[in-house]
């Protein structure tokens, strides 16, 4: 059994519970204990980062210091935006301008971005030979979106204009993997509540480019990006006058459904979009 | 002789970039406008400006036609422009320096007010409990930002409702917040940045330039 430090942000206490689940399932799966970092606070978003310089880098920070002070050397972050906003306090409290914050932290701990920590190389092994379901019939396009690699000297992501670790996760679960060029594209992210007439736009773009590619569903690492090419697909279907129909899954739901969870497909069945047609099809509904 | 050229009026201030530097360490005179940074945003549809001539006025020194842009609020923070710009400009950190300067000074174009509201909302939010509670904040938001009315005019609000329902109906709205046990480190945090963001910058002292601004156009 491995133990590392778990920060799962605010979103996954609320509308992304589906994700927190799939993450705790996985991991259970792997062997791998998360502990959760106590008494953990917002990341600030892009609300602090847009209106308080300061804030953006000392609300993330605290974080790091109470990872410090609880004795975790590893941070795993499931939300891009946590990981990118607590990696910039990283290097903020670390950088020539640390002065400018009250916090003090030594850099002990290793915040890594959830994806990143479960596509280990030994770890694909391992699930090569411990699927038990592999995921025919899916042919997916992976979204990787904004935060979880740019800008790469804040996020130490190697690489970020083509990422692949997702490709390569979804490929060795037996999935197809289709190429596409949006994997990094912006979903449009927090206009999602007060411009969602430009988060239909931006989502417009991925979800008709994605079925263009021939893809029967998207997968993502991202709360945000779920909720997104999710929950605004009923509208952006309406505004193109198409059918879309495309389930949007966290890569966890589908590693528990490849590995054989049980409780896998019901996850899934609380996204908007219904995932069990697909499934179904794919001999993957249980 | 008229030209057309009446960039002849404008007064540039070489101070603002300065300013921006000393403020946020990103040093736009750098800039030799390849416009790469325009190239790659997602949100150019719905700027003003593109991001390249937001670097450009930004070393002219037309600070009220930033402060004043649609642009640096639409900015989605995709950090593409950061990523590719060839010198090394954090594009994406100056337009946050820029919407903390507008909401600092109070200018927000009436478009992009709820973007704004929307943050505040968040803040508000975190400041309260350490955390955000979804639901709580989402209801805060419509009803105090006058968004339902809008969503009401256009038509969207229905298909909002409709997706707030299908959300508790999956049991993805939970009832209760949580919060950090720790408030007064919450407090602390918000009370020590707090101050140090007041508009007691030298950048004001130069809102002189603003005429030239509105006079000039150096597109
Ligand atoms: S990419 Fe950089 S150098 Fe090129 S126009 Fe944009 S800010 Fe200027
Ligand atoms: S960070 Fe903003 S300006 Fe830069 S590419 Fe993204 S949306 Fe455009």
């Amino acid at each position: 059994m491995e133990t590392v430090g778990y920060y799962p942000g605010c979103s996954l206490e609320g509308t992304a519970r589906d994700y927190a689940a799939s993450i705790r399932g996985v991991c259970q799966m792997l062997h791998v204990e998360l502990r959760e970092l106590d008494d953990w606070n917002c990341c600030g978003a892009t609300a602090a980062h847009s209106l308080n310089r300061r804030l953006a880098v000392e609300l993330p920070g605290r974080n790091l210091v109470l990872a410090e002070t609880q004795g975790l050397s590893e941070l795993v972050v499931p939300c891009a935006l946590c990981f990118n906003r607590l990696k910039t306090a990283e290097k903020a409290l670390l950088g020539p301008e640390s002065h400018r914050y009250s916090l003090q932290y030594e850099g002990s701990v290793r915040v890594m971005d959830l994806m990143d920590f479960l596509t280990r190389p030994e770890r694909l092994q391992w699930m090569e030979t411990h699927r038990v379901r592999p995921l025919e019939g899916i042919r997916a396009v992976c979204y990787y979106g904004c935060m979880v690699n740019r800008p790469p000297k804040i996020t130490d992501a190697p690489s970020w204009e083509n990422p692949t670790n997702m490709d390569a996760l979804l490929s060795t679960l037996g999935a197809r993997v289709l190429d596409w060029p949006f994997k990094t594209d912006c979903c449009g992210a927090s206009h999602s509540v007060s411009r969602p007439d430009l988060v239909t736009t931006l989502t417009g773009r991925l979800l008709s480019r994605a079925l263009a590619q021939g893809a029967n569903c998207i997968v993502v690492s991202c709360q945000m990006c779920q909720a997104n090419l999710d929950m605004f697909q009923e509208r952006v279907a309406r505004e193109l006058g198409t059918a879309l129909d495309l389930p949007v899954f966290y890569f966890t739901e589908l590693m528990a459904l490849a590995l054989g969870h049980p409780d896998a497909a019901s996850w899934a069945r609380r996204h908007l979009v219904d995932p069990v047609p697909l499934l179904e099809a794919s001999g993957l509904a249980v | 002789m008229d030209d057309g050229l009446n960039t002849a009026r404008l007064r540039v201030n070489y101070e603002l970039a300065e300013q921006v530097f000393q403020k946020s360490r990103i040093q736009p005179t750098v800039c030799y406008q390849c416009r790469k940074c325009t190239s790659g945003c997602p949100l150019t549809f719905a700027m003003d400006y593109p991001p390249d001539r937001i670097v450009r006025f930004l070393i002219l020194g037309l600070e009220e036609r930033i402060l004043r842009s649609r642009t640096i609020w639409v900015c989605s923070s995709c950090e593409t422009c950061t990523t590719r710009c060839p010198n090394d400009i954090d594009i994406a950190g100056l337009m946050d320096h820029l919407k903390e300067e507008a909401h600092a000074r109070g200018i927000v174009p009436p478009e992009c007010r709820p973007i704004h509201a929307f943050h505040e909302a968040f803040l508000e939010d975190v400041a309260r409990r350490g955390r955000v509670f979804e639901a709580g904040l989402l209801q805060r938001y419509m009803l105090t930002s006058g968004a339902w009315k809008s969503r009401l005019a256009d038509g969207t609000l229905w298909s909002e409702v409709r997706t707030g329902l299908a959300l508790l109906r999956k049991g993805r709205l939970p009832l209760l917040p949580r919060g950090v046990q720790a408030r007064d480190e919450i407090r602390r945090i918000f009370q020590g940045v707090g101050d140090s963001e007041a508009p007691s910058d030298p950048v004001h002292a130069s809102s002189g330039a603003e005429n030239a601004d509105a006079s000039a156009d150096p597109s």
